[in-house]
């Protein structure tokens, strides 16, 4: 098994943060037992709950009764968007949300659809940036919920989340982001009702979903449910991995800055080395209003699935959003959304630990990997 | 939308339609358009970026007589 060095596929997956790693070991023993009962262990493992809850409410400065775990981000986002449709389902059962959320978010919206309602795509623009005006124009028709992502996932683009929320509290429509690409990495925007996050983006354990919904807030559970500690999850909650979950986001909040300014330095020397040594390569996604761990570029004539495999053979991991690489054979939405190149397609994206050599030794394979594979393609130049 | 060539792209998976445009638009003279017929639905976000990127002029979509898919392109260099 080869070790983590050449890891760059934070945005998919970020290794256990070390402060994590500490936190489970210590709750897999401590946080068994089932927080609803009433004795010694239950009263334990409903303490280490309560305190997960608290962290992660205080490091997102949230209430700590807005918390909710869930089984993943992707549960976290049906149950966020649909509750909250639900919850609005006398006003309209209109959904809008932009071209480029998460398929997380789709897939809430094709299974609203499905169940009666309707859903509104928004475009974005070259740059995936949610197009205001058309989403001004369009929130005058009557719409049951807006939703909008905090950043995109493939591409790095922050959303003008500030813009958003006041379109949306001016036409009176709650608004749900998504925030699992930012969570950790920059504080979490502020007006929505409801939002969601993912804790193996930031280097909790996978498995923990996290589910915000404003106090007060309209929304209802759209799903069955049960008679547990949170009403808004089902299920017998992992209290260790919540706990490791919130241990690793305390600690990402309070390391962000260095981190932040080291990663953006690193992408945009990825950023820079790309567009100017290898040749007929778009880097795409906004330039500056973007995430600072992340980068992604496509290259004519070359074979995303060739690219990724080639780069693994010589160690590096990296994500691709080109249609050869995904279980449908169809292009990355975002990038079709943005009109962007599909093929050819890389993300690269750093974890904490990610070195200056790391990233230098990658760009030192990248050009040559993109030669060769555009010579054995029979494009000819 | 009349293209002078028309390559037949059908069953080819991304990049081959693009490797395809790149290698024949030489085939037509400045001004003149030459169309890429692809099922592939990565076609259609690549053909007209691949004009951006490399200084051609994407015209549009239609349909080839069997009603695949078909993308003009007009060389402008």
């Amino acid at each position: 098994m080869r070790n983590s060095t050449g890891y760059l596929d934070a945005a998919s997956a970020q290794p256990l943060h070390p402060a994590a790693k500490e936190v489970l070991l210590a709750a897999l023993d401590q946080g068994f037992a089932d927080p609803l009962r009433l004795h010694g262990p239950a009263r334990n493992a409903r303490l280490l709950l309560d305190n997960a809850r608290e962290s992660v409410a205080e490091s997102f400065g949230v209430r700590a009764d807005e918390v909710s775990f869930t089984s993943s981000g992707t549960a976290a986002v049906h149950s966020g968007v649909l509750g909250l449709l639900e919850g609005r389902s006398r006003e309209s059962r209109r959904l809008v949300h932009s071209a480029v959320e998460h398929s997380a978010v789709l897939q809430a919206g094709a299974w609203h659809t499905r169940h009666g309602g309707t859903a509104h795509v928004v475009g974005v623009d070259h740059e995936a940036m949610v197009d205001l005006v058309a989403l001004e124009s369009t929130l005058r028709e009557p719409t049951g919920v807006l939703a909008v992502q905090s950043a995109n996932h493939e591409v790095g683009t922050v959303q003008p989340l500030a813009g958003v929320a006041e379109l949306a509290a001016a036409a009176d429509v709650p608004l749900f982001v998504d925030a699992a690409a930012s969570a950790g990495r920059l504080p979490l925007p502020s007006g929505w009702t409801v939002a969601a996050a993912s804790a193996h983006k930031w280097g909790g354990p996978a498995g923990v979903g996290i589910l915000l919904v404003r106090k007060g807030a309209r929304w209802r559970a759209p799903f069955p449910t049960d008679d547990r500690v949170d009403p808004r999850a089902a299920g017998f909650e992992n209290v260790p991995a919540a706990l490791a979950a919130a241990a690793a986001l305390q600690a990402v909040a309070g390391e962000r800055e260095d981190v932040n300014a080291r990663h953006g330095a690193l992408i945009e020397r990825v950023r820079s080395f790309v567009a100017s040594e290898i040749s007929d390569v778009e880097v795409v996604g906004h330039p500056s209003d973007r995430l600072p761990h992340l980068v992604t570029f496509s290259c004519l004539y070359v074979d995303g699935e060739a690219l990724v495999t080639e780069l693994d053979r010589l160690g590096f991991s990296v994500a691709s959003g080109s249609a050869c690489t995904a279980s449908t054979l169809a292009p990355s939405h975002v990038l079709e959304a943005m009109g962007v190149l599909t093929h050819g397609n890389v993300r690269v994206s750093l974890t904490r630990d990610t070195s200056d050599d790391e990233v230098e030794q990658f760009l030192a394979v990248l050009p040559g990997v993109v030669e060769r594979l555009r010579a054995a393609s029979g494009v000819r130049r | 939308m009349n293209p002078d060539v028309e390559l037949d792209c059908r069953g080819m998976r991304c990049p081959l339609p693009i490797i395809r445009l790149a290698n024949n638009i030489g085939d037509v003279p400045v001004g003149h358009s030459l169309a890429v017929v692809a099922d592939d639905p990565a076609a259609r976000s690549d053909v007209p970026a691949w004009c951006r990127m490399r200084g051609q002029e994407y015209v549009g979509e239609d349909r080839a007589d069997d009603g695949a898919a078909r993308y003009v392109v007009r060389r402008l260099a």
